[in-house]
């Protein structure tokens, strides 16, 4: 595996950049992050894991390196709140957390909740033993530069045996009017035993001009803890994201996930689960909508370290226009990992000729004694079921968005919460009628 | 009402109806027979207007309209009705759903109003009874996992929702049991009125001891060779078909 950059002047251009700034916390995480990138630049598209996705190309051609925080012309949230959510709501513009768009509603009995530069003042022996343990800054760049850079991010702590009643909902705004934005962003989430989170992620962006954007994201799920996670990528036209998202899940831990990809130039989605204990059982729902140009990368790893646990990975897409779709799926059960049930599939479907999809399962199975499967299939709408409804007088375009709804319904029905289904719903409605 | 002159039909390169002559009036029961490959199912799927099939010549009048020049929902917006000899299943979308968009589809064809949730579900129980089908299986997806018969079964009910002036029935008795077949069979019958017809496409004679038609006629290669009565399919499902191909070959 090389990682190599073709551009030696951007590698150059961040290097300095990070050498002319000052950051508050966390400076020996971010050294160690700078050097590794120095070593081995971010991935070009000769780096197996970053074939199809020429995001560092992207940024060399569409960005001036320049680690600044952009200003910004926001006055109100209201337009990316979820409509009838009772959540704490955190927000980040341009990647620096806005206090005054910011409420926090559960009581501190249920969940400790700070930036991460407070908490690296005062939770100084929480952020040591968690930040920068599950995200691999040494074999992905971008988690590295997200280490190296990160200049803000949160940190949600849950004490043992509680359930946070009220979802968090964080909306990472990015409002490019004043010009182009980079942001680094960053979040650590600590759910003790028997203890529950809710958690949704959502991305937007006003602004014509091109956003940067590097997530990373840190959830350690411990014995008997449940966790929701949901992530809604819906940043308009101009922006590029790289998000790691890592997961470890102790013991007879749950944890559902549901990603939903809808809009951007290029989302490239690192997304690592560890079943770290026995009898998890696991849901990572993935749903990638799209139209026009964008290009939407999912990298999954499911790593089975311990026997007799349970997951289940279902990730669908729809492509349309020029659009192009890249699903990599990992799954590894290692040798003690007896009895492990893991499931995985991956289905698309393509509406255009020059809509495209790369789909990739990778199963590597140490133990022998364990059930796993998995199954891609990319096609397109099936003409045998459109003239079905046709021949019932629904008309061909009605009888697409019909049974590519239904298709899409399949990834997002288990969600929990009855005002998140709503959303995503409407959000997936909304967009399978723009296709027609 | 419905009027077929001289059809004929292409698959790809394969010419698959090579003229067929039919006139179907209000009230009446055809049926089409004929051996395997002769163009039964092809003529129901160019009626209902798969797009598949290339007309090459000829003209189909339906109530007076040109029903060759509307598509496959428009068809069924005047009042065309095909029950699929294997209907699709689709995962995702229930029969309850698909048939309340169906019949809302339609009624906006004919440039009527939405029919509300509460008439919606009084029409339901009244086509369940009638055509002996489960609340439950209309629940689930439509047809997914479903067996030959109830399969079938759905068919008919959503030929009882929709009321069609004109269903052609496409080997609606293949894969059924008797006693599905009677079931089917006597939803078909009480859905029959003076002012709607049907076309039965089958094989065997066994469907239309229950459905019984006023015209038999028999397809091969793609022409109608024979018309009759209800005692040609008896004399069919007695012989066979070589007889017929014979009167054919001497022709």
């Amino acid at each position: 595996m090389s990682t190599t950059t073709t551009n030696q002047d951007l590698k150059n251009e961040i290097v300095n950049s990070f050498r002319a700034a000052q950051f508050g916390e966390a400076n020996e995480h971010r050294e160690k992050a700078i050097l590794q990138l120095e070593k081995s630049g971010l991935p070009d598209q000769k780096h197996e894991e970053y074939r199809f996705a020429p995001i560092t190309k992207a940024i060399e051609k569409n960005f001036t390196w320049k680690n600044q925080i952009s200003s910004f012309t926001l006055d109100s949230i209201s337009d990316f709140l979820i409509p009838d959510l009772e959540a704490n709501v955190l927000v980040f513009i341009n990647g620096s957390f806005s206090k005054s768009f910011s409420k926090i509603i559960s009581p501190e009995s249920q969940v400790k909740v700070k930036t991460l530069h407070e908490a690296f003042q005062s939770e100084k022996p929480v952020t040591d033993t968690y930040f920068d343990k599950l995200v691999n800054s040494e074999t992905d760049g971008y988690a590295a530069l997200n280490t190296a850079f990160w200049q803000d991010g949160m940190f949600i702590h849950v004490p043992e045996n509680t359930i946070v009643e009220k979802p968090f909902l964080i909306l990472h705004i990015h409002d490019s009017n004043q010009g182009q934005v980079i942001a680094h962003t960053r979040i650590l989430a600590i759910v003790e035993k028997n203890s529950t989170l809710n958690l949704i992620e959502k991305f937007d962006s006003i602004g014509s001009n091109p956003v940067f954007n590097t997530i990373t994201e840190e959830f350690e799920i411990k014995e008997h803890a449940q966790f929701e996670y949901c992530k809604i990528q819906n940043d308009n036209g101009n922006s590029y994201q790289v998000a790691n998202t890592s997961i470890r899940q102790s013991g007879s831990s749950q944890v559902n996930t549901f990603t939903l990809t809808l809009s951007g130039q290029l989302v490239r989605n690192n997304f690592g689960i560890v079943i770290d204990g026995e009898h998890c059982e696991s849901h990572f729902h993935g749903l990638y909508l799209l139209n026009n140009n964008t290009l939407a990368d999912n990298h999954t790893v499911v790593d089975h370290r311990k026997p007799n646990s349970f997951s289940n990975e279902m990730y669908k897409g729809v492509m349309d226009n020029n659009s192009k779709g890249v699903f990599n799926g990992k799954i590894f059960v290692r040798p003690h990992a007896q009895k492990t049930n893991a499931f995985q599939s991956n289905r698309n479907i393509l509406l255009t000729d020059t809509a495209t999809i790369n789909t990739k399962p990778q199963l590597e199975i140490w133990a022998d004694d364990v059930k796993c499967s998995h199954g891609c299939t990319s096609g397109q709408l099936d003409e045998e079921a459109l003239f079905y409804l046709q021949s019932r007088g629904i008309p061909k375009q009605k009888a697409k968005a019909m049974l590519l709804y239904a298709f899409a319904a399949e990834v997002f029905a288990p969600i929990k919460s009855e005002v998140l289904r709503t959303h995503i719903d409407h959000l997936v409605s909304e967009r399978l009628h723009q296709i027609f | 009402m419905l009027d077929i002159k001289n059809l004929q039909a292409k698959i790809g390169e394969k010419q698959i109806l090579n003229g067929i002559e039919l006139k179907v009036n209000p009230g009446e029961v055809h049926a089409i027979m004929g051996p395997n490959g002769s163009g039964k199912s092809t003529l129901a799927s160019v009626l209902a207007g798969r797009e598949e099939y290339e007309v090459t010549s000829g003209e189909v009048s339906f109530l007076g309209k040109d029903l060759l020049a509307l598509s496959a929902e428009e068809r069924a917006g005047e009042g065309l009705f095909l029950a699929f000899q294997y209907p699709v299943e689709i995962p995702g979308v229930s029969t309850v759903n698909f048939m309340k968009t169906a019949i809302n589809q339609i009624r906006q064809y004919r440039g009527q109003s939405a029919l509300d949730a509460v008439s919606f579900l009084g029409l339901m129980k009244e086509k369940m009874k009638l055509v002996e089908i489960d609340q439950s299986l209309l629940s689930r997806s439509l047809n997914e996992g479903f067996s030959g018969g109830e399969k079938k079964r759905n068919e008919i009910f959503q030929m009882a929702m929709l009321e069609p002036k004109l269903a052609i029935l496409d080997e609606t008795d293949s894969g059924l049991d008797i006693d599905a077949l009677r079931i089917v069979a006597n939803g078909v019958n009480k859905l029959r009125t003076k002012n709607n017809a049907v076309v039965v496409v089958t094989h065997y004679q066994r469907l239309l001891d229950y459905i019984v038609p006023d015209f038999v006629h028999v397809l091969y290669k793609g022409k109608i060779v024979k018309s009759g009565t209800k005692e040609l399919a008896k004399e069919l499902e007695a012989k066979g078909y070589d007889w017929i191909k014979n009167e054919v070959a001497v022709a």
